[in-house]
């Protein structure tokens, strides 16, 4: 059999039962009260909401963090209680032990289904403790894991300036970190700098990463001469980005539809629909598509990506031929079967929660020629996964890698499978040139702990080979 | 509404769950949003199981909340039953069905008519009771059904079994310890020449439920988990239960003596005094390390316990009784039974606390700095802001309170177990103290790169005397500080004085 038989012409999607693990969208606060510092969560839910918090974030919780629970009791979901005065207690409290730039509610699964008007009551409140309320629904009924981020980024959205601070002083106020940065440097100095950037209209980021990988971005574009105007979310709620009608955003993410559609729509931004900064493949792909928007001839990016691959193969050469499997629960999915397959690997299916095939258009067809160039067959594409089918098509691959949640990685592990948590993939830094060797590290660690392992004999963990 | 940091009990339904994932072939439907199903989370990784976690959700969406669940919950029942055939399936509501409101029943009922194994509703209220109760509650519930099952076949076996026997309640997956309890506890019956009978939940088959009323007597280690079971059984069938908690050993012995009893009563003629004996004062540890110097050093010492009314109770009159250590405040975030709590630590500790709100436990820490805590996974993080060694005995905890080594903190062993933790946290909190009083720790100023050993001081014989009546585990870091004074003034020989001059210069 020829590798061309084996290839079906375009990608193929599938959508099982939806029945798969993966974490409640609420998780979002855990990364993203950390990354806007002066911001406070309040997740208006249930003890199952709580102890899912409580559980998943581990250690966090104890270094006093900026989120709580807005704990519903059963005169809130009767109406015994009146939402509002019970919200504005709960508020009062927050703003006067912690006193927050911003607070955000999570809307939750029982705040839908009692369909508490969260969106009506924000801005009544907000006007009375005069601190900003966003509002999200990160709930389980409509989302999944990382789509959390996109629920407040889509509120946070509504929020950025539209435009630049006009009075010195405002900037002043506004602008703390620029004036950090430039700090101790002559005006002329600052002027020149901005020259080395070409004239092209303003571009905007979105999606939450790690400042290191913010910085890393940015510099990356700053290369081609591209300037980032700023990003979204900033380290701050008071610095969130000037977003002008006509503005160009683009998304480091791929799970950030929401966001992206309400940029274009509500804010009337265009979209730079590209693949994700995630492998030296996907970006070089993102800083070539933003060069390209902007007629911008890109500089040196052959010698930048052949370099990253370079260095990587010590850990190639570990996973080339290789398969591996995603059951799928973070939307990262498609980005890393991409830059998988270009390490040399083959991917029968990639499991998916969601799949916006206009957001993720780029990427869509990055991976197709991904696979083409690569000469392997397309990997099946499976939107909300059945994790019961697919541990029974784990059994039948056989596959050298299994990324999967933690529910599964423990039992598969036992019958002798490797596996990844891929809730590791959503903390770690793993975007831009750098990080490429993150990914890796990540992927190859199961495969270099079981390595050293492999002559024990101790592969399968349970008694009889399991019905499944 | 609540403003809430954290909560020391889950929801109801990780109750059920925690139960029906016990048993061995049952499997558990959640009727609950994506996202829900995090228990499986927590059994995999706390408990590093290694079986897939029978576990699965009946997905709530948009469709379900415009719709109903219509066949959906139904379908998933069906399903699980021929992909797995478990012998039953628990269908568990959660909060999220708690507000929708179906009739789960008669998805129960529905599914029964196709499923090969049985199907039950599991009975909690998520907005009534929590984790704790729901599993005590589901407990009753399965072992009821089955009992009901087995009468209306006429299956229920007849009479006791030939020699004394027990079942032991109570055991269950996500358990503090419960998996170390559960060895102990069976070599404690083996040496009584009492048979187990049962084990539930943990590990069994929902088919021997029906042989549980051939156990002499049931036995309820915990206070959480098995109370209604008991109840149910002794309604039913007049079966006499024991539930003190076999943890330190005067407990033990109470434990003993009233299965003594209980047995007695039927017609065994068991003498358990020797054996209690025996062990207390030379097999366990635990009697001689309260008469042995070390414990002596403890006498007094204040020390707060928090945790579920189990744990709480046992370790608060284990200080109190067996250690001299004084007990300044004891607590419990099990509100609902609060009163039972209050009985029994009664003359045991100063002060009573009973709340579920982590900030008011962390400020009564604050406020009685005490010289350790005893309480859960939460306190060992107050501890640790306020430097107070902490002792963790009771859930909630992290994945480093599922050892692996047998660690019971039940039965004889388990009274050694919790000689060692007690005795290592007040240690730790003396080091710390002596390090204090000996200024400082190694984030000082390093005085040579040189060990101490070759250094150019001279140390007078009187000096050395002193130095090696200080606890070796601080000697050198005292030694070292001693030196670094001399050699600040010139001294080239360290005497008693010198020594003692230094110790009072860091005072100072």
């Amino acid at each position: 059999m020829t590798l061309a038989d084996a290839q079906p012409q375009a990608l193929n999607f599938d959508c099982e039962t939806g029945n798969y693990h993966t974490f409640c969208p609420i998780s979002c606060v855990a990364w993203l009260y950390q990354k806007i510092e002066d911001s406070f969560f309040l997740v208006i839910g249930t003890k199952t909401c709580g102890y899912f918090l409580q559980n998943a974030m581990g250690v966090m919780i104890f270094a006093e963090p900026r989120y709580a629970m807005a704990e519903l009791e059963e005169g809130d979901i009767s109406a015994q209680l009146n939402d509002y005065d019970e919200l504005k207690r709960l508020c009062d409290q927050i703003k006067r032990d912690r006193n927050p730039s911003v607070i955000v509610w999570i809307g939750t699964c029982t705040t839908e289904i009692i369909k508490m008007d969260l969106e009506g009551l924000a801005p009544k409140l907000e006007a009375e403790i005069g601190i900003p309320i966003v509002v999200a629904r990160a709930n389980g009924l409509d989302y999944a894991f990382t789509q959390g981020e996109d629920t407040v980024l889509a509120a946070m959205a509504a929020r950025c300036p539209s435009q630049a601070p006009a009075s010195e002083e405002e900037k002043e106020e506004r602008g703390g970190l620029q004036k950090l940065l430039n700090f101790g440097r002559k005006k002329e100095d600052v002027a020149a700098e901005a020259s080395e950037y070409v004239d092209h209209p303003s571009l905007v980021l979105f999606g939450s990463l790690p400042d290191p990988v913010v910085t890393q971005l940015t510099l990356e574009l700053k290369r081609q001469g591209i300037k980032v105007s700023g990003w979204l979310p900033a380290k701050r709620y008071t610095e969130l980005p000037v977003l002008e009608e006509g503005s160009y955003v683009c998304g480091v993410n791929p799970f950030l539809s929401r966001t992206a559609t309400t940029l274009m729509r509500r804010r009337k931004c265009k979209l730079i629909g590209a693949p994700f900064p995630i492998g030296p493949d996907g970006t070089r792909a993102w800083v070539e598509k933003i060069c390209s928007v902007f007629g911008v001839e890109p500089k040196g990016l052959d010698e930048r990506e052949a370099q990253i691959w370079d260095n990587l193969e010590d850990y190639l050469q570990l996973i080339r031929g290789k398969s591996v499997f995603f059951m799928g629960d973070n939307l990262l999915e498609i980005s890393l079967a991409r830059f998988l397959i270009r390490c040399g690997m083959t991917v029968p299916e990639i499991g998916i929660p969601y799949m916006d095939k206009r957001y993720q258009a780029a990427e869509l067809a990055l991976l197709e020629q991904t696979c083409r160039d690569m000469g392997v067959p397309f990997p099946r594409i499976v939107e909300k996964p059945d994790n019961y089918n697919q541990v029974q098509r784990i059994h039948d691959l056989k596959p050298d890698l299994v990324i999967t949640g933690m529910a599964h990685a423990n039992p598969l592990e036992a019958r002798g499978i490797n596996t990844k948590w891929s809730v590791e993939f959503t903390f770690a830094q793993i975007h831009g040139f750098g990080n490429a060797r993150d990914i890796l590290e990540l992927v190859t660690r199961p495969l270099r702990r079981n390595t050293a392992l492999k002559d024990l004999g101790w592969d399968k963990l349970v008694k009889e080979d399991a019905t499944v | 509404m609540k403003l809430a940091y954290w909560m020391y009990a889950g929801p109801a339904h990780i109750g059920t769950l925690r139960i029906a994932s016990s048993f061995k072939n049952v499997h558990a439907i959640m009727h609950a949003p994506l996202g829900d199903d995090y228990f499986n989370v927590m059994r995999s990784m706390l408990e590093r199981e290694r079986d897939f976690t029978p576990v699965t959700t009946s997905v709530v969406d948009r469709n379900v909340l415009a719709r109903g669940s219509q066949e959906k919950v139904v379908d998933n029942i069906t399903r699980k039953d021929q992909e797995e055939a478990p012998d039953l399936i628990v269908l568990t509501p959660t909060c999220t069905s708690s507000i929708l409101q179906e009739d789960l029943q008669n998805f129960v009922d529905r599914a029964q008519m196709d499923a090969k194994g049985d199907v039950m509703l599991a009975d909690v209220n998520h907005y009534r009771v929590n984790e704790l109760q729901a599993a005590d509650r589901t407990l009753q519930q399965i072992v009821q059904f089955y009992i009901e099952k087995a009468r209306k076949k006429g299956e229920l076996p007849e009479g006791k079994t030939e020699r004394p026997s027990v079942n032991i309640i109570g055991i269950s997956t996500l358990g503090f310890h419960n998996n170390h309890d559960r060895r102990e506890l069976i070599t404690l019956m083996r040496d009584l020449g009492i048979e187990i009978n049962a084990i539930i939940p943990d590990a069994a088959s929902v088919h021997e439920l029906k042989h549980l009323p051939r156990a002499w007597f049931n036995l309820v280690p915990y206070r959480e988990l098995g109370h209604m079971t008991t109840d149910y059984l002794q309604q039913e069938f007049g079966m006499p239960s024991v539930d003190i908690t076999p943890m330190g050993i005067v407990e033990t012995a109470r434990c003993i003596r009233a299965i003594q009893k209980v047995l007695n009563e039927q017609g065994a003629t068991k003498d358990y005094e020797s054996y209690i004996d025996e062990q207390t004062r030379f097999v366990s540890q635990a009697a001689w390390f309260s008469r042995s110097i070390d414990c002596q050093n403890l006498t007094g010492k204040r020390a707060v316990v928090f945790g579920d009314n189990t744990h709480a109770v046992a370790m608060t009159r284990i200080l109190a009784r067996e250690m001299g250590i004084k007990v300044v405040l004891a607590g419990t975030y099990c509100k609902y039974d609060a009163e039972w709590f209050r009985e029994q630590v009664e003359g045991y500790c100063d002060e009573v606390l009973v709340s579920d709100d982590n900030a008011a436990i962390a400020n009564a820490i604050a406020r009685l700095e005490p010289a350790a805590i005893f309480g859960t996974q939460m306190e060992r993080h107050v501890g640790k802001r306020l430097d107070i060694p902490c002792g963790v005995i009771a859930s909630p905890v992290h994945i480093q309170n599922f050892p692996v080594g047998f660690t019971p903190f039940l039965g004889y062993e388990g009274a050694n177990q919790v000689v060692d933790l007690v005795y290592n946290s007040f240690t730790l909190g003396m080091e710390d103290h002596l390090l204090e009083i000996f200024g400082g720790h190694d984030t000082k100023e390093v005085i040579t790169k040189e060990m101490s050993e070759t250094t150019d001081l001279a140390w007078s014989k009187d000096g050395l005397v002193e130095l090696n009546k200080i606890p070796g585990f601080v000697r050198g870091k005292v030694k070292r500080n001693v030196e670094k004074f001399a050699r600040d003034r010139h001294i080239a020989q360290i005497t008693a004085e010198v020594l003692y001059a230094a110790k009072e210069a860091v005072g100072a």
